[in-house]
């Protein structure tokens, strides 16, 4: 006869203090191991909001979540991106593993529109993934969103600027990315569990860059010259892979 | 449709028929015109038009042929289906009633249902108002003898009465060698097909190619609500069509006609076809909301030129697998009807070396190429932003560390849109990663084109 102890264990209500909250669904794996055993579920939480604010655009906001846009747009899943602040743009998409057919891009012109276009495309039930640029959203209407990816079933993805650490949210997962000398720091400010004091690191997005050598820059062997007057730049290249997420 | 005051139709400076209101006020049908008006000073009087009635059951043939594709008129106000083969189909007559009756009222249409086993007995009982559905022949005759001679119709009621008879089984009682000299054989056929005893040929009616139907407004509108509330009658209508043809449509087209100012257009497009009347007005009301009007709306038409076939959906055998799927076209549907067609598209990959070339918008979930390229950024800016550049270092909130390149890109010549560009990537002082280019010109301005996230 099991112990007490082990019995409630087992039981999906009762959490200690101590680890990670225990989750209905299983998480989308972010493809970073570090990233993974520290989020409850072990990867991102579905059916449920996220928050990712990073300290300034370009240190890899959209890099962390590459793998798992892969993996849903590979089981043909949609992934939709409300509002994003630049163009995506599809050779990198591609580059990243993403099936391009599955994504879809709704540009608005308002903030309440773009709320409105995340909240019906998390209720619809029809994507995989709903990543949203919303650039003021009050606490009523991040709860209002909460319930629609839970009434959706999906990954909701909100980016948000790093001020908006200090406002309260109903996500259940909130994450700071900040660069370090070390690489892209993820500091989880809210998870379902025991709180994480130590940031979390993952190398940097120009590593392997840097590794090739500073100085001079590294060269790329392709190059696309159709006239002939400058065909000798292109061909005094040295060779060099480079393999970015 | 309904008004805030009394309301009756008038032909030749009499009343034809009129609403409850105006019943209220002891207005009646044959009423004169005057002193109806004495009676009702509001009344809402309209001349009737032959021509919309026309349209009107037309319509309606077109919308029943959901239920039997026979489908027969009989002007001026019958709609004759022969249903006996889609009893199986829709589970028994009173099934198909029910149908019929939910289907004229949301169309906004009062109706008078008979089911009888011949078409001129189910007729005259229509006519009579009688409400009975009798599926069995030897009822028929009991039946039909209650009924008021004026379902013939015929212009000789007055003259039968006048000899004694005030209903159907005094003529049948009559010896029909007498009648037949006195009234004509037209008369003793008619009751005769009546009961089964003569064929009853009839015309079917062909559905039409397209889709067209109008409606009036009782007033003139100008809010969302209303408009939609008068669309929803045409849209069941157009459902019924389409569900007649086993199709699906992908466009419609609403025209609202104002005063003076040419019709408001409002044109609808699906991403799958689709045929159900409750999905286009939730559509239709997004952009009811959204459109301007320069005038209040007098009438609303609803044409569908493109009808494309429609499986019917298997029913799933555990229904919560639908749930689970989620409707993807539905989605990118309602997001069009308010964001516009523009603001909701997927992205794909065009075979051109150019940056701003490479990435083109595409339909969602169409088929697209795959390409290799080159490390590109997750973002491209939309029109490059033009950098500072101090001691021949280009400046973005700071030096920018060049961490690879030159990559050339010199090409397009052929169309006029040619570039000759050297691309690097860049690392800025807060490290972010940065996709920048120099003109391969003289000046050799620095450009800022993308950001790796």
């Amino acid at each position: 006869m099991p112990s007490l102890a082990a019995e409630l264990d087992q039981h999906p209500g009762i959490w200690r203090g101590g680890e990670l909250a225990r989750t209905a669904c299983p998480g989308i794996a972010t493809g970073f191991a570090a990233l993974d055993a520290e989020l409850p579920g072990g990867g991102w939480p579905c059916a449920a909001l996220t928050e990712i604010l990073p300290q300034h655009e370009g240190i890899g906001e959209l890099r962390i979540l590459g793998p798992a846009l892969a993996q849903l747009a590979a089981q043909g899943k949609f992934i939709a991106w409300i509002a994003p602040p630049y163009l995506p743009y599809a050779p990198a998409l591609a580059a990243a593993g993403i099936d391009l057919e599955r994504v879809v891009i709704v540009k608005t012109a308002r903030d309440g529109d773009s709320l409105w276009a995340a909240e019906q495309a998390l209720r619809s039930a029809a994507c995989g993934g709903v990543l949203a640029w919303p650039r003021d959203i009050r606490f009523a209407q991040l709860r209002r969103l909460q319930l629609a990816a839970e009434d959706g079933r999906c990954l909701a993805v909100l980016f948000r600027h790093t001020q908006a650490a200090r406002e309260p949210s109903p996500a259940v997962l909130r994450i700071a990315l900040a660069t370090s000398a070390g690489g892209l720091a993820l500091s989880i400010l809210k998870r379902r569990g025991a709180p994480l004091s130590r940031p979390i690191l993952l190398p940097a997005l120009s590593a392997p860059l840097a590794a090739a050598g500073s100085s001079p820059p590294l060269r790329f062997d392709a190059h696309v010259v159709d006239s002939t007057t400058s065909a000798a730049a292109a061909a005094g290249s040295i060779s060099a892979r480079l393999a970015l997420a | 449709m309904p008004s805030p005051e009394p309301c009756a139709v008038a032909e030749r400076q009499r009343l034809l028929v009129c609403d409850a209101k105006a019943a209220a006020r002891g207005l009646r049908a044959g009423m004169p015109v005057t002193a109806a008006l004495a009676l009702a000073p509001g009344l809402r009087l309209r001349e009737r038009d032959a021509a919309a009635e026309t349209e009107a059951l037309l319509g309606i043939a077109a919308w029943a042929m959901q239920c039997t594709p026979s489908v027969a008129l009989d002007f001026p106000d019958l709609v004759l289906l022969e249903v006996s083969g889609s009893l199986k189909l829709f589970g028994g007559s009173g099934e198909i009633e029910a149908r019929l009756r939910q289907g004229l009222a949301a169309m906004g249409y009062s109706e008078r249902l008979a089911a009888a086993p011949t078409a001129r007995a189910a007729s005259w009982f229509a006519r009579a108002g009688k409400h009975c559905l009798i599926d069995d022949a030897a009822l028929l005759e009991g039946e039909l003898c209650a009924l008021p001679l004026s379902v013939l119709q015929c212009g000789e009621e007055e003259a039968l009465s006048s000899i004694g008879a005030g209903s159907i089984g005094d003529l049948l009682a009559l010896p029909r060698d007498g009648l037949a000299r006195r009234f004509g054989q037209g008369l003793l056929d008619a009751l005769d097909q009546a009961l089964g005893r003569l064929p009853d040929p009839r015309g079917f009616c062909v559905l039409p190619e397209k889709f067209c139907a109008a409606i009036e407004l009782p007033a003139e509108a100008t809010q969302a609500e209303a408009l939609l509330f008068a669309a929803k009658r045409l849209l069941a209508q157009l459902e019924g069509f389409l569900a007649a043809r086993a199709a699906g449509t992908r466009h419609l087209r609403l025209s609202l006609s104002h005063r003076a100012a040419p019709a408001t257009q409002i044109e609808l497009g699906l991403v799958a076809a689709c045929r159900e009347a409750t999905h286009f007005a939730l559509l239709l009301r997004e952009r009811l909301q959204q459109t301007a009007l320069p005038e209040p709306v007098r009438s609303i038409a609803l044409e569908v030129r493109a009808i494309e076939p429609l499986e019917h959906s298997n029913q799933s055998l555990f229904s919560d697998e639908l749930r689970e799927e989620g409707n993807w076209p539905r989605l990118i549907e309602r997001l069009r009807s308010r964001l516009g067609a523009a603001a909701v598209h997927g992205i794909g990959l065009c075979a051109d070396h150019r940056p701003e070339r490479a990435s083109a918008q595409a339909e969602p979930g169409a088929r697209q190429l795959a390409l290799d390229f080159n490390l590109r950024p997750f973002w491209l800016l939309e029109r490059p932003q033009a950098l500072e550049e101090n001691g021949s270092i280009p400046w973005h909130h700071g030096p920018l560390k060049l961490l690879a390149g030159p990559e050339r890109i010199e090409s397009g010549w052929w169309d006029g849109a040619d570039m000759a560009r050297d691309y690097f990537i860049a690392r800025a002082a807060d490290e972010a990663l940065l996709w920048v280019y120099r003109e391969r010109s003289p000046v050799g301005a620095w450009y800022l084109h993308g950001i790796f996230s």
